[in-house]
């Protein structure tokens, strides 16, 4: 139902959510963004620039928790309205969590300037661009309340997880080659472990999407591809 | 009215097993002359449980709510077609007594309405006219009892004899429930009883039916949907004579199915 409340300022404070909301994903999409060019570009001062600005995502969660327990505590919302407000409160938590995770790709970044370049960082901005996509379209999903493009975001989590288990055997084999490869690709598999999970928590925001709109939970079976746990690589000159 | 009575053990709760469903309503049409009043209305009534019917002003729930004990009867020109039963007995037939029918499902009013006779003598009058009690010591169980269970007790054991109308809003309106069960009935019937009660003395009432859950089923009318979100376990939502759509209470005020009752319990129009 897309009419309006009889009471117009409840209108307003739902909106306002939803607009702090979508603030904060947009700083979260654009701080991975800023932190994988810091990758690529082997740029420090970009790094921390975008480690600083996690602050406001921070505070703009505090903002929508505190918006959100105003509205249920003077609004009492119902149905649709209090879906709404619920998956406010949990939809900010993901993003400043995507925010975090972001911080520390930018952060692992710097150490990667101060070590040698490995080849396997070139795919690293290719799984950032397929999470940059997640955010945003499961934002746009969020602002149209349009669960199907919530659903289709939550399976395209797959494909993240396909590139991160290619780049974690990828890693594996330049760090047994040589040594010296260990510290820089250790901080490019955290950097790839970052970027992935932020990947699941566009799918956990696609959930929470999909039942604020339709009032059930996504019950469907998700493909789950991270199989980089269970992933054992030997040397090949292993004598045994 | 001797002061030492301790309180009886409740002398009215039936313990035999009955069916999970109340009451029942099956495709129960109301005129009011040539208006009809209600389309269709078919709908259970779970027992111990309290039942929320909602809607907009005129929307039908109160002219549903005074078919279950056939209030409306009393109305000149109001008919009524359909089935209302009562643990499977349809309580519109022929054989039925209706003021054996109205002890069984009592009624408590919008505003509280209790006899200009003492607050002893509300509660004692249903018992006496129907011969619920064989002596003054029975009838002082049952009063005691009743007031007991109302939470009135305390707060009027030293003025028994003086009138009903002297208690607050709130009192008056639990010696109204009071007087309800006192003639041990199945079924309570209220029509916004909190309506013209401050916010504390509704939730004392609404506390009480809490409590009552456990003995009778009980059927409220509320304007309130914050209330009927609080006390009820089932509510019916009613627009323009018709039952759009009934269910669990959690769930109708979390995902309703229907786009009238969301724009209803939403604000959005009504």
């Amino acid at each position: 139902m897309t009419s309006e409340h009889i009471v117009k300022s409840f209108d307003e404070e739902l909106n306002h959510l939803n607009e702090t909301l979508l603030q904060m994903g947009g700083l979260a999409e654009a701080n991975l963004s800023a932190a994988i060019e810091a990758v690529a570009s082997r740029n420090p001062e970009l790094a921390t620039r975008t480690m600083n600005e996690d602050a406001r995502i921070d505070a703009l969660e505090f903002q929508v928790d505190q918006m959100a327990v105003r509205l249920l505590a003077l609004r009492q919302p119902m149905a649709k309205d209090l879906r709404n407000v619920i998956a406010g409160l949990k939809i900010s938590a993901a993003l400043e969590r995507i925010g975090d995770y972001a911080a520390n790709v930018a952060k692992r970044s710097i150490a990667l300037t101060e070590s040698r370049a490995v080849r396997p960082a070139g795919n690293i901005p290719r799984m950032g661009r397929l999470v940059q996509r997640m955010i945003k379209d499961v934002l746009d999903a969020y602002t149209q309340a349009d669960a199907e493009k919530a659903k289709e975001v939550w399976l395209r989590d797959q494909e993240v997880d396909d590139v991160y288990n290619s780049l974690f055997r990828e890693l594996l084999t330049y760090m047994m080659e040589d040594p010296r490869n260990i510290t820089p690709c250790t901080h490019l598999l955290f950097i790839a472990k970052n970027i992935e999970r932020i990947g699941d928590h566009c799918t956990n925001i696609a959930e929470i999407i999909y039942f604020m709109v339709i009032g059930k939970p996504l019950t469907d079976q998700r493909p789950k591809g991270d199989d980089a746990a269970f992933t054992v690589i030997q040397p090949e000159n292993d004598d045994k | 009215m001797d002061e030492t009575t301790t309180i009886p053990p409740a002398p009215m709760t039936a313990e035999k097993p009955a069916p999970t469903i109340a009451m029942r309503a099956a495709g129960l049409d109301v005129f009011y002359g040539d208006k009809q009043a209600l389309f269709s209305v078919s709908v259970d009534i779970p027992e111990r449980q309290i039942t929320a019917l909602i809607g907009p002003s005129g929307c039908g729930k109160s002219t549903f709510l005074r078919c279950l004990n056939r209030m409306n009867d009393t109305i000149a020109g109001c008919r009524v077609t359909g089935i209302v039963e009562v643990g499977g007995e349809d309580i519109y037939a022929r054989e039925i007594d209706v003021v054996e029918l109205r002890r069984r499902i009592g009624m408590v009013f919008q505003k509280p309405n209790p006899f200009p006779k003492s607050i002893y003598d509300n509660v004692a009058y249903g018992p006496r006219i129907h011969g619920l009690a064989a002596n003054k010591g029975e009838l002082d169980e049952i009063v005691y009892s009743c007031l007991e269970k109302t939470g009135l007790l305390d707060e009027v054991r030293d003025r028994l004899d003086e009138p009903g109308t002297s208690l607050s809003g709130g009192q008056q309106q639990r010696l109204c429930i009071a007087r309800a069960i006192a003639v041990n009935p199945e079924i309570i019937l209220m029509d916004e009883p909190c309506s013209a009660l401050d916010p504390i003395a509704t939730a004392r009432v609404e506390e009480l039916m809490e409590e009552l859950r456990a003995l009778y089923t009980i059927v409220i009318v509320t304007h309130n949907m914050q209330q009927a979100a609080r006390v009820s376990q089932n509510t019916a939502f009613f627009h323009l004579g018709k039952l759009v759509e009934w269910g669990a209470t959690e769930n109708i005020f979390t995902s309703p199915q229907d786009e009238r009752t969301q724009g209803y319990i939403t604000g959005r129009f009504g």
